[in-house]
């Protein structure tokens, strides 16, 4: 395993972490209200770490990584506090076209659904080659070698006989890998994968996954895991940081996280993973519906179907508590829910 | 980076069952436009317009194939004479060749139609990339600006800024009122073109994969002829098709009121006003004139709707 940068995530500068997202804030101005999407998100990733940010649908994860990459769309959205510091300079305070540079170069982004973040009217190969021609200047004909290189180093079969294939003509898991390839044509330091695998199959998305963690063994780069599958990440992320409500509600080295977790709500989580040596017994699963963004519970954003609550819950919104290094836990009761002596 | 563990291991093992799934059987890479010409060349409708058209062309291009006669070459003697074996469609009120105006007609009709659509789009196409991309204030604005000009009916607009710029009386030159018509129609017809152009962008703009060219470092101009452009271009094709041959109809209802193509310009229309107090001594000098502009007419809205039924997938 790669050694974890010994810092705490967010404090400040700090020399190692490539990317570092420091007390975000967004929010989308909507006709029903202001919904806050992101409530002060923290994390950061160094070279050849991965970083896992799990989360259900509406936490927050993907509205961070659009702001990351600067392609939220504004209005509605507003980032209202913050910074986004790469390389240590605040990509926030960029004008647009320096912004630019960093997209694709320094840092570079994948999709959910690589159908539909595929061009349809260019043939593949000509999509990838692109990026070579416009970024790096390069011939048509050499844009062209170096983009059967790619889909061969993304493991396309036949890369020379499908260059010139449009993206209709590919299975879920080869568009994948072509989404890949073209996100890590120009060498990023940082790749975001905004849940690679979601639409695939789950045997291609271990191959996905597999493929994802080779790139970055083989070129040293951060990787952003952005997933809702715990089961996904097990496997490829060196720390995780679990969103709730637009905030980390808790933050761990990935061992330590499924072997002992300090939130109720990952607690949770891992509860309502389908075991084995649990068959024919009722699956668990989280009480309530995820918050409503427009109407935030008061105190903790989880404490409506939290099975620890208590009257501080309510009122207080839990700071993330330090439990040691690297670890953190957003809740008042984490020495309780680490010794799982509650329920 | 944790070990791989023994499902990887299996997996490493494995080979891809995606690859060769991939449906591919003719090994020909199948774009839209190839698609497109697939359904097309199995329409009957295609064909037919597709050979009118090319007809239509060759006449515009060369009438000489056509004809040998002197379109203004004018024997007094013979006016309103009717077709005959020397004369096929017979001689107007100068006594000129009917045949030979008519022959010569398509050229100024096509030419106008052509080049107040090729205007209209750019006009129009411009309009509304600006206002689908930068949006807000802009986006109303254009909007805004696109509904005053439909607001104004057709003909009143066009009667009015023909009037101010070459009034009746007025002797333009050839080329000058080609010209001003050609403005006018273009000018006149924009907003629609916008409009379609303005939705089509916009519906193309939230696909992901123009997100993911931002992502990967795109800029706005990329993004716009590469992205944006290119998957719009359908209904866009479309209705220009369609607009060329209602444009032909329109430079011939201009030029009937008298305001739009006058002489010495040989057209349709201009036969047509020529001879609307005729039509009961001597209807062939407007008919067959008008024949032809409602074949032409006809030609360019049959292709246009083939094209548009081989494009829209809704409509298969």
């Amino acid at each position: 395993m790669i050694e974890v940068l010994p810092e705490s995530a967010g404090s400040g500068t700090h020399g190692g972490a490539l990317l570092e997202v420091d007390d975000l804030h967004v929010e989308f101005r909507t006709r029903a209200g202001v919904a806050k999407a992101v409530n002060g998100v923290t994390y950061s990733v160094s070279a050849g770490e991965t970083l896992a940010v799990l989360g259900e649908s509406g936490s927050g994860k993907s509205v961070t990584a659009q702001t990351i990459m600067g392609i939220l769309d504004m209005p509605p959205g507003k980032i209202t506090g913050g910074e986004i510091r790469f390389r240590g300079t605040d990509l926030l305070k960029l004008p647009e076209d320096e912004r630019r540079k960093v997209r694709g170069e320094g840092i570079s982004m994948i999709f959910q659904d690589a159908l539909s973040a595929l061009n349809p009217v260019f043939p593949v190969g000509w999509q990838i080659a692109e990026m070579f021609r416009i970024h790096r200047g390069a011939s048509r004909a050499d844009a062209k070698k170096k983009a059967i290189e790619l889909m061969d180093r993304v493991r396309i079969p036949a890369a020379k006989e499908r260059v010139s294939d449009y993206p209709h003509q590919f299975s879920g898991g080869m568009r994948q890998r072509i989404m890949i390839a073209m996100a890590i044509a120009l060498d990023p330091e940082v790749l975001i994968a905004d849940e690679p695998t979601t639409a695939l199959d789950v045997t291609v998305q271990a191959q996905i996954m597999e493929l994802l963690a080779e790139l970055q063994r083989d070129s040293n780069m951060g990787l952003i895991l952005i997933t809702h599958d715990l089961g996904v990440v097990a496997d490829v992320a060196d720390k995780i940081a679990v969103m709730y409500g637009g905030r980390i509600v808790e933050n761990a080295p990935v061992h330590d996280l499924y072997r002992n977790p300090a939130h109720p709500y990952t607690k949770g989580l891992l509860e309502s993973i389908p075991r084995v040596d649990l068959k024919g017994q009722e699956l668990y699963a989280i009480k309530g519906m995820p918050p409503n963004l427009l109407d935030m519970p008061s105190g903790c954003a989880f404490h409506p179907r939290c099975p620890y609550r208590q009257e501080t819950c309510t009122t207080d919104v839990p700071p993330l508590h330090t439990i040691s290094g690297t670890r953190g836990s957003a809740c008042h009761f984490w020495r309780e829910v680490l010794d799982g002596d509650a329920q | 980076m944790s070990e791989p563990t023994a499902t990887q291991d299996l997996i490493q093992g494995t080979p891809e069952p995606s690859a060769a799934a991939v449906p591919n059987s003719s090994g020909k890479p199948r774009s839209l436009w190839y698609d497109t010409w697939d359904i097309l060349k199995r329409r009957k409708i295609f064909w037919i317009s597709f050979v009118m058209l090319i007809v239509f062309l060759v006449m515009a291009a060369f009438p000489t194939l056509f004809t040998h006669k002197d379109p203004e070459w004018a024997t007094l003697a013979r006016s309103m004479e009717g077709p005959s074996e020397d004369a096929w469609f017979g001689f107007d009120l100068q006594g000129r060749d009917v045949f030979a105006r008519t022959i010569y007609g398509a050229r100024t009709s096509i030419i106008v139609g052509v080049l107040a659509t090729l205007g209209t789009v750019v006009l129009g196409g411009i309009a509304g990339v600006i206002a689908a991309y930068q949006g807000k204030w802009l986006d109303s604005l254009l909007s805004r600006v696109g509904e005053m000009f439909l607001g104004v009916p057709y003909v009143l607009g066009a009667v009015i800024i023909l009037g101010s710029v070459a009034p009746v009386q007025s002797n333009p030159g050839k080329t000058m009122i080609m010209t001003v018509v050609i403005i006018v129609l273009a000018v006149l017809g924009w907003p629609v073109l916008m409009r379609i152009a303005r939705s089509s962008i916009i519906q193309a703009k939230h696909q992901d994969y123009v997100q993911a060219a931002r992502a990967l470092g795109a800029g706005p101009f990329r993004i716009i002829f590469k992205h944006l452009l290119p998957n719009s271009l359908a209904p866009i094709l479309v209705y220009s098709t369609i607009t060329i041959g209602s444009y032909i109809g329109a430079e011939a209802t201009l030029s009937l009121l008298g305001i739009g193509l006058r002489t010495p310009v040989i057209s349709w229309g201009i036969a047509i006003a020529d001879h609307t107090r005729y039509i009961r001594t001597g209807a062939h000098a407007m008919f067959f004139p008008a024949a032809f502009l409602s074949l032409c007419v006809l030609t360019f809205v049959m292709l246009g709707e083939a094209v548009r039924d081989a494009l829209d997938p809704k409509l298969r």
